[in-house]
């Protein structure tokens, strides 16, 4: 009995300085947002741009979310040391998503309302970009997505996402399909992730093939977070010319792997998306097989031998070697077929805001009125993937893509599409769509 | 009386000064809010089943996705209006909650927390699987001229925090009724010991099963609104860290009390919130707080308050 | 046929992973959700050992092999005696502690090691095209040109899964050791009446627990990478190996990884690969709700 007061006792003790300890942490939040409120309440024009970085630093977009921000950060870097925009410096405000679509909307929120950023930029992964932009829209916040999806342009979002640095999956896939008709084959076998990212590939490439003549033998789907893949190889038919393959997620240097183990010496002609490889060293061991293989990239990892001005200016501001890797780490191998978005957005931003004459979060409609004008963006420094078409009407830009051929362990690119070949009916008219 | 009176006050109170807070907050906040209530919701639903029954279930993101999915899918190829909508959503989730309960009610303790956790990660997987219709993990938008709920736009700020205020009270109101009546004192019950409970002539099984409807309704509801209120609907939100969500809201707030979800889903989401601005570990912090929690305060915020000074709470 | 060769390399490995949540299992009586985050601590360790000790690659891998599993074991223990020991290891209040152990693990090895999966070199690895497969082919015309093959390190993996698990039932059927957990096992309160400290019991079962998964992810990594996310998936695929070979059955969980994991490739034969993965879900919820006691066990849960 005496036992149980004395615990009474000592749990009452412990209550005072634990309601104690709540209340001051309660305070202690209370006072850390307070300031915040009051700091972001009153912008002026002298104050910085604000852009809201919206940014998978955890989940599994982490290994590309490190790459878009060391780009983001060379961009905003040249951009301040040229005199910021109109006059103003920029600020990169940072939030991590979680590459998650709820929190990426609860982001979007913050940078509208806690930050007062004026735009939201830089999202890669297709569901946090479609969890967040209907936010955007709501709050006005003019969001500029990085993310190769068919979202903005199939007209599902709305008149305050854009896509204007990188061009989207239709396009891609599109353009690919007359090379790989011509040159490598006309019986395909598609593998590719079993989730929307892998259907708009699977949709989309075998319409494009057959437009070309072309077929599609057999469609092999793999499970999301899948890790072994040589069970699936069986299924590739015998008959198959050429064996295209997009994956994506951490397991995707198992899966290149495990095809080569599969196919041994002797294999059909295969073309890739440099997804299955991004951000993974192509001497790594076990993929001698890749030699001779194809592979699109968005922006040629390896500097090429007639390398533009432009691309080396920026290959050299963001820190990444010829080979496609860091200088400081070369095992550290870059997103370079990606990553150049957030480069060339971050220009499209600075222009259209120059365009707009923008001076604050009022002008938002006019930046975006001034960058569905844009049309044209000639091949510069602030385009060192290449020359891009903008439709003003479904947000989206249209660009060039490359075709890499792997020749002694490096990609050399072997073919480069015209705009033209990524071109397709507009779904959407946004301009339709008020403010 | 004054006990009911004390209750009923402290709990309308708290739905009153939510309402005033509607006028007084700054934007960021004001959606927060909204936000919060509407996962509050969902964390009253599963306190249903383990605060006051004491089943812990590792798959209620299957019945808060089937909320959002049966709203969703209904306006997106059903053409429904919202109001249909949100009651096909939240009757999806009664059909499911009824038979996932009518299979996982055959076991108990660690097979019960599987086997919920298996159920719904087949349910993550089926949402995947007809890619087709739902855009599997990409999910869909679900437009703001599609949530206009009687001439209600609920995309716009102060409609919106009306309407997860709605759920929010109707949600707590419920569940504070449900406890005080018989009903929810056999379910305390069966949490205390269900096998005295039986003795005594209670179906427990009916009981159980009650709760578990109860409890997959209610989420489903949250999960139908939260897409309305938000414009979106997304696998994600059928994955097993969703199913986790709730969990660690009532654990914190205090399982078995009537406030633990409100104040639980409060707390976290500003932890997170605010912890993101200095660094990115919002794991860390969430894998700390739980081990902290069952460790030092496995009764959580209220809990803690209702051992200590406040024996009168729900 | 090359399903089965896979299969076999699959059920090798899950059976280590499944025999370590199996054992913490059925003498502790808990279930470890962070069990997948000890494999996947394993396997970075090997990549961290493997790029720090230069020189052949089988000679870093054989380090690893060692190293791994104790450090994690030795990690297991401490989160043992500093958590579970206090929840007196209930079993439920144990699930949520360990849910929250998994998010710190997996946070921590994001921030020190990173986002990206990175690959261990085999210390061997000698791709082998199978000369039976010819046997059923009419002429050398339909000759299959690409397909059966595997490499020397896969059998490897087989075989020394075989040795290992071998190991494990002689200590459990013939050492002190095996004898004291066997007991504790059967009889918690026994056993401790009997001078068994049990305390010390537990924290080395889920010490030997842990341990094995990390052993089984030095072996697969070099077929794999070491990435901070790859401890879901043996998490799941073992929790349904334990489920079905019957909550703490040690033989049970062996058949169960077998017949899992060369099932597992000839399932998604007939079915779509998501198709078969919510079939194989549901089935292992079906089986607990009318065969709780597993498809091999005897006990009830």
């Amino acid at each position: 009995m005496s036992d149980k007061s004395n615990s009474k006792m000592k749990s009452q003790v412990s209550s005072t300085t634990r309601r104690g300890a709540l209340k001051t942490l309660a305070l202690g939040a209370g006072a850390a947002s307070l300031p915040m409120w009051a700091r972001y309440a009153q912008a002026s024009t002298s104050e910085p741009i604000k852009i809201g970085f919206q940014v998978h630093r955890t989940g599994i977009g982490a290994a590309y979310g490190r790459w878009y921000g060391r780009t983001t950060e060379a961009a905003v870097k040249l951009i301040n040391e040229g005199g910021g925009i109109n006059g103003r410096m920029v600020e990169i405000v940072a939030e991590d998503d979680g590459t998650d679509p709820k929190r990426g909307a609860e982001v979007v929120e913050k940078f509208a309302n806690q930050h007062g950023c004026d735009v939201g930029f830089g999202t890669l992964f297709s569901h946090v970009v479609i969890g967040s932009s209907p936010r955007a829209g709501e709050l006005k916040l003019p969001y500029f997505v990085v993310s190769e999806g068919h979202h903005v342009a199939s007209g599902m979002l709305n008149r305050y996402t854009l896509q204007p640095g990188i061009t989207d999956v239709k396009s891609q896939v599109q353009a690919m399909a007359p090379f790989v008709a011509e040159n490598l084959g006309k019986k395909v076998t598609m593998i590719f992730p079993d989730f929307a990212f892998g259907h708009d590939h699977r949709d989309f490439f075998t319409a494009a093939i057959e437009a070309q003549g072309g077929e599609v033998l057999e469609h092999i789907a793999i499970p999301p977070a899948e890790t072994s893949f040589t069970k699936y190889f069986p299924k590739i038919p015998r008959e198959t010319e050429v064996l295209y393959h997009v994956m994506v997620g951490p397991a995707v240097l198992t899966f290149v792997k495990e095809l080569g183990e599969f196919f041994g010496p002797s294999r059909p002609e295969i073309f890739g998306f440099i997804d299955s490889l991004e951000a993974v060293d192509i001497a790594s061991p076990g993929l001698e097989y890749l030699e001779g293989t194809y592979f699109w990239e968005g922006n040629p990892r390896n500097a090429q031998e007639d390398q533009s001005a432009h691309d080396k200016f920026y290959r050299e501001a963001v820190g990444v070697d010829a080979r496609g890797a860091s200088v400081n780490d070369p095992s550290d191998v870059s997103t370079y077929a990606h990553m150049f978005g957030c480069w060339e957005t971050m220009h499209v931003i600075k222009a259209g805001m120059e365009a707009a004459n923008y001076q604050g979060i009022g002008d938002r409609a006019a930046l975006i009125e001034a960058v569905e004008a844009m049309g044209e963006m000639p091949e510069s420094q602030a385009h060192p993937q290449g020359a891009k078409l903008f439709n003003g009407k479904t947000h989206q830009v249209f660009g060039h893509q490359y075709i890499s051929k792997v020749e002694d362990g490096a990609l050399k690119v072997v073919h480069k599409t015209s705009i033209e070949d990524g071109m397709y009916p507009d779904e959407v008219d946004y301009t339709t769509q008020g403010f | 009386m004054s006990g009911a009176g004390r209750i009923w006050g402290l709990h309308l109170g708290l739905i009153a000064v939510l309402f005033a807070l509607q006028f007084l907050l700054p934007a960021y906040h004001h959606g927060n809010l909204a936000r919060i209530m509407v996962l509050a919701s969902y964390a009253v639903g599963y306190n249903i089943l383990f605060g006051y029954t004491g089943l812990l279930s590792l798959g209620h993101a299957l019945f808060f996705a089937a909320g959002m999915y049966g709203m969703g899918l209904g306006i997106q190829h059903g053409g429904l209006s919202p109001a249909p909508a949100l009651v096909l959503g939240i009757g999806a989730g009664a059909v499911v909650s009824l038979a996932l309960g009518l299979l996982a009610l055959r076991t108990s303790g660690v097979a019960f927390m599987i086997v919920t956790l298996m159920f719904a990660q087949a349910g993550y997987l089926t949402i995947l699987y007809f890619g087709e219709y739902t855009r599997g993990d990409e999910g869909f938008v679900i437009q703001s001229a599609q949530r206009v709920l009687w001439g209600i736009d609920l995309s716009e700020p102060s409609n919106r925090y009306f309407a997860a205020l709605v759920l929010f009270a109707a949600c707590l109101l419920l569940s504070l009724w449900l406890i005080r009546r018989p009903f929810g004192r056999t379910l305390i019950a069966i949490r205390e010991n269900e096998e005295r409970v039986r003795m005594l002539g209670y179906d427990t099984q009916a009981h159980k099963l009650g709760a578990m409807v109860i409890s997959g309704t209610i989420s489903a509801a949250a999960g139908a609104f939260y897409g309305l209120l938000f414009g979106y609907a997304g696998a994600s939100f059928g994955a097993v860290p969703h199913s986790i969500l709730p969990l660690l809201y009532v654990l914190l707030g205090g399982a078995g009390t009537i406030l633990g979800p409100f104040m639980g889903a409060l707390f976290m989401f500003y932890l997170i919130d605010l912890s993101s601005g200095v660094t990115t570990a919002h794991m860390l912090i969430a894998g700390v707080a739980l081990v902290l929690l069952t460790l030092f305060a496995p009764q959580g915020i209220m809990g803690e308050l209702r051992r200590r000074a406040f024996g009168w709470l729900p | 046929m090359l399903a089965t060769l896979e299969g076999s390399v699959t059920a090798a490995v899950l059976a280590l992973t499944a025999v370590g949540l199996s054992l913490v299992f059925g003498v502790m009586r808990v279930v470890n959700i962070a069990h997948g985050e000890f494999f996947m601590l394993g396997a970075v360790i090997a990549y961290v050992l493997t790029r720090a000790i230069s020189g052949h690659p089988a000679v870093g891998f054989a380090v690893a092999l060692v190293v791994a599993p104790v450090l994690v074991g030795v990690l297991a223990v401490v989160a043992d005696m500093t958590i579970l020991k206090r929840l007196d290891y209930d079993p439920e209040r144990t699930i949520v502690a360990t849910i929250g152990l998994l998010y710190i693990i997996q946070q921590l090895t994001l921030m020190s090691y990173g986002p990206d999966a990175r690959p261990v070199e085999a210390p061997f690895n000698t791709r082998l095209a199978l000369p039976w497969f010819e046997w059923g082919e009419n002429g050398l015309a339909m000759y299959w040109p690409w397909g059966l093959s595997t490499t020397s390190y896969k059998l490897a993996v087989i075989g020394a899964a075989v040795v290992l698990l071998c190991g494990i039932w002689a200590m459990m059927a013939r050492t002190r050791i095996g004898l004291v957990m066997r007991a504790t096992q059967a009889d918690r309160d026994m056993a401790q009446a009997f001078g068994i400290p049990v305390e010390k019991v537990y924290a080395m079962v889920f010490g030997i627990g842990a341990g094995l998964a990390a052993m089984a992810a030095v072996l697969i990594v070099p077929i794999q990478q070491a990435h901070y996310l790859m401890g879901a998936d043996p998490l799941l695929l073992s929790f349904i190996v334990v489920i079905i070979g019957g909550l703490g059955s040690l033989p049970g969980t062996v058949v169960a990884a077998i017949l899992i994991g060369l099932s597992d490739g000839i399932i998604s034969v007939f079915f779509s690969p998501t198709l078969a993965k919510i079939l194989a879900t549901l089935l292992v919820g079906l089986v607990l709700v009318f065969r709780p006691q597993g498809l091999f066990g005897t006990r009830g849960v």
